[in-house]
């Protein structure tokens, strides 16, 4: 079996190497599939659904399918950017999100990808929900206000002996990330500022501490998320 | 409690993979599963609190807070509003002086609602204690009340003779019915446990997949997969054990098949089990059971235990030498998502049930990550009937497409809901003659349950098969006085936002959003944008992970493709645009607490 798969996306020729995630693969050729759920070194949930491409006429999630010789992958097509953008909309509406007066504005992928696709307003009607915001704990403040539940810190951050900090707790609409109350308290300064550079958005904040680099010198402030994927230059073999 | 927690964790070796079985004894234990034992659990496991509070927190059966001596669960699904459970639910509310999800001060009883709890025929059902009690009235939920303030032991406050069949046995003794009221090749009197078993220590593995292959029998939980190609897949697989897993969990509203055969036919499945395991190559099986059916364990544990000692189970099964293999029960909690089969693996490894993604597919990589079959309680029973007499039998009933015969669960507007055998391609007329529905009188079919279609009169005449219309084998009757909007298409949407796991955004927002919309229609604030918009809006369910999340709209994509003209009744004709914001709604609570009336 050769070492590398040729698939392509939206018609264009491609080339990797086996035994990766199509997210990765688009990522080797130059082509950006927005992920927001995903985070490098940590294993792929698939639950904010904002990767799901075509693939032989199947939706699935880039993060979480692995290339294949042969694969016919659907990007950049009208329907399914739409259901992009809609996912995005759809945690715009489902927590708080604030952004002027959030420490993450900037450097927030949701807020990054809702520049991406040109959000002006969601098209579904906000929620307003009641979100608490934990701040027993000395080193983090968790914020559920913005919370998106993309489960990075769960899946990111454990203790030594495996144990989760980070959890969901109950299920469907009512479903939430908690942090442990024990184990919470415990959290090292590393594993506290690990945790608020995992999470996408404005939901885990490291304590005493804001707006070290200022709003106008933050990652998204000049440049689109994904464009650093889409301006390397590609040496096509 | 300490103690008595730790007893249960040594029980099962804490060992974190049986999470589900120790919360399930630390609550029968305990009443319910307080801090205090979370924290015990959670030490003797080596978890966190979070992770097993996340577990805990996720299933409906689970309770963290006292629920009362007698623990009272309503079944809300659509036919036990159609059968009056409404005046059930006033009456339970009224003798106790309480509303769902309280307790009474004295901690007597406590009241909560759940969904579809596998008794559509026999509704309004509910479960106290975890025994089962159907047919409720007014008049019989005050005799109980009265019971349950005497002190009554829950087995003394059964009025009614037991149920037919092994309901009167005495490990079960339940006022349950089965209804079986058409049988066929699996649901047959004649059968004789364990020939199959003999005749397959003689054959090759590869010889029984042909067969079933043969046969064409495609999964019966409704998804429809060939079983011969997933044993096979499964057989081929790398893994050093692999694992039959049987689909008890059948949750989907109006379904309650699998009840039936469990209650009389559980040595057919466990023999089909023992097949499927001797097929593919492995040596234990778990029978993962719906937490509502935990009356009927006593005694299916019974029945493996004699399966045990005549070596129907158990090492060198039969003689054949190096054939091992054994079926262990497992309980869920409720939760009708663990019916998705990479969920259901999820929860029998002591965890959230949330599906899976895939690839790997559960035969590459299921239980404990070693290689899988789930299967549907009803392809396990009609494996074994394959075996006994040929594939090309099994495809003599049925259609080409769909080989074989289905066990159907009716329920709904009819004079004999039950459970029916009937050979694929029936046609929805058929079916209501056959169940006694006054066809003049029936407004709708629900086909499949809310994951199904709603099919209109025009659409009776279509058959039942993969072809046509697919279906775990669920029908729910509707006549001209249910209002499909309010009982049907609210209830089904209410039932998908509470069942959905919560990990996509797409199902955990969406269904919300649909299910507001379609309040703002009912409450006469709806305009046509809000239809287009739900239609629109279902759309983005398609990219959830599983059938759940995918199917979660079709409650009111199915009913505004037959039944339109109810939603076009109540938008207002001549608006374009509401807000559907109510301004003295959101004031109410200001104007009480200021004791000012807000007038606009």
């Amino acid at each position: 079996m050769s070492q590398f798969v040729r698939f392509t996306i939206d018609g264009t020729e491609c080339m990797a190497a086996r035994g990766q995630y199509i997210v990765d693969a688009a990522r080797e050729n130059g082509i950006y599939i927005p992920t927001l759920c995903n985070y490098p070194g940590v294993k792929p949930k698939g639950s904010c659904r904002i990767c799901t491409v075509r693939v032989n006429g199947r939706l699935m999630t880039a993060c979480t399918t692995p290339i294949a010789d042969g694969m016919a992958i659907e990007n950049e097509i009208h329907d399914i950017v739409e259901l992009r953008k809609s996912i995005v909309e759809l945690l715009f509406v489902e927590g708080n999100h604030f952004c002027p007066g959030c420490e993450k504005s900037g450097n927030c992928e949701l807020q990054a990808l809702a520049y991406r696709f040109k959000i002006m307003v969601p098209r579904f009607p906000f929620q307003f929900p009641l979100r608490k915001i934990d701040a027993s704990h000395p080193k983090i403040i968790k914020e559920q206000n913005r919370c998106i539940l993309c489960k990075r810190c769960i899946r990111a951050i454990r203790d030594e002996k495996g144990r989760s900090i980070f959890a969901y707790r109950r299920r469907s609409n009512r479903v939430e990330v908690v942090v442990d109350p024990k184990l919470g308290k415990q959290l090292t300064d590393e594993l506290a500022q690990k945790a608020m550079d995992v999470c996408p958005v404005g939901s885990i904040l490291v304590k005493e501490k804001g707006f070290i680099t200022p709003i106008g010198s933050r990652k998204y402030d000049h440049e689109a998320i994904g464009s650093d994927i889409e301006n390397v230059q590609i040496t096509k073999i | 409690m300490k103690t008595a927690v730790r007893k249960i964790t040594e029980r099962y070796g804490k060992d974190k993979t049986r999470l589900m079985d120790i919360l399930i004894d630390t609550q029968t234990e305990l009443g319910c599963i307080p801090r205090e034992a979370t924290l015990q659990i959670a030490e003797d496991l080596v978890m966190s609190e979070v992770d097993v509070d996340q577990t805990i927190s996720f299933y409906h059966f689970f309770s963290q807070k006292p629920t009362g001596r007698y623990k009272i669960y309503l079944n809300n699904s659509v036919v036990a509003n159609i059968m009056g459970m409404k005046e059930v639910v006033r009456t339970f509310q009224k003798e106790l002086g309480i509303k769902f999800n309280e307790v009474t001060p004295d901690g007597l009883a406590g009241l909560y609602e759940t969904s579809c709890i596998g008794m559509n025929d026999q509704e309004p059902a509910a479960i106290i204690n975890n025994r089962i009690f159907t047919r409720l009235t007014p008049f019989r939920v005050k005799e109980m009340v009265r019971d349950m303030k005497e002190g009554k032991d829950i087995d003394d406050m059964f009025v009614a003779d037991y149920g037919d069949g092994q309901n009167r046995s005495d490990l079960i003794k339940s006022v349950v019915s089965n209804n079986i009221r058409k049988i066929g090749p699996v649901l047959e009197r004649n059968y004789k446990p364990g020939q199959a078993i003999e005749k397959i220590i003689n054959m090759d593995p590869g010889d029984i997949i042909e067969e079933i292959k043969k046969s064409n029998i495609r999964g019966r939980g409704g998804a429809g997969f060939p079983t011969g190609l997933k044993w096979e897949f499964c057989r081929n697989a790398p893994g050093e054990k692999k694992y039959i897993l049987c689909n008890a969990d059948e949750g989907e509203p109006g379904t309650f098949k699998d009840r039936v055969i469990l209650t009389e036919l559980a040595r057919l499945l466990f023999e089909g089990m023992v097949i499927a395991g001797y097929a593919v190559g492995a040596t234990e099986g778990i029978l993962y059971i719906r937490y509502e059916y935990k009356y009927l364990q006593q005694y299916l544990e019974s029945i493996l235990q004699t399966a045990r000692e005549t070596n129907y189970l158990g090492k060198n099964i039969q003689g054949r030498k190096g054939f091992d293999f054994d079926i262990r029960i497992q309980s869920g909690a409720g939760a009708y998502v663990c019916g998705e089969e990479s969920a259901l693996i999820e929860s029998a490894e002591g965890k959230r049930g949330e599906p899976r993604d895939r690839p790997p597919f559960p035969v590459e990589k299921g239980y404990l990550d070693m290689p899988t079959v789930v299967n549907n309680v009803e392809t396990l029973c009609a494996v074994v009937k394959v075996i006994l007499n040929g594939g090309d039998w099994y495809k003599s009933f049925g259609t080409v497409e769909s080989t074989g015969t289905k066990v159907l669960s009716i329920s709904g507007d009819c004079k004999f809901p039950g459970v029916y055998e009937v050979e694929w391609g029936f046609s929805v007329n058929d079916i209501l003659d056959m169940v006694g529905a006054a066809k003049e009188d029936v407004q709708a079919v629900q086909v499949g349950g809310p994951s199904g279609a709603l099919i209109s009169p025009d659409e009776f005449n279509r058959i039942l098969g993969y072809e046509d219309l697919a279906t775990g084998g669920s029908l729910i009757i509707l006549s001209n006085e249910r209002d499909i909007l309010t009982d049907v298409v609210l209830n089904f949407t209410e039932f998908f936002i509470e069942e959905s796991c919560g990990s996509c955004s797409t199902c955990r927002i969406v269904p919300t959003l649909l299910r507001n919309k379609l309040m703002k229609i009912l409450n006469a604030r709806g305009v046509k944008q809000d239809i287009d918009d739900m239609l629109e809006w279902g759309k983005i369910l398609r990219a959830s992970r599983c059938g759940l999340g995918q199917t979660a709209a079709n409650p009111i994509l199915s009913s505004l493709k037959n039944f339109r003209h109810l939603y076009e009744d109540k938008i207002q004709k001549n608006k374009e645009f509401d807000s559907g914001f109510d301004l003295n709604a959101a004031l109410k609570e200001a104007s009480k607490a200021t004791g000012r009336v807000t007038i606009i």
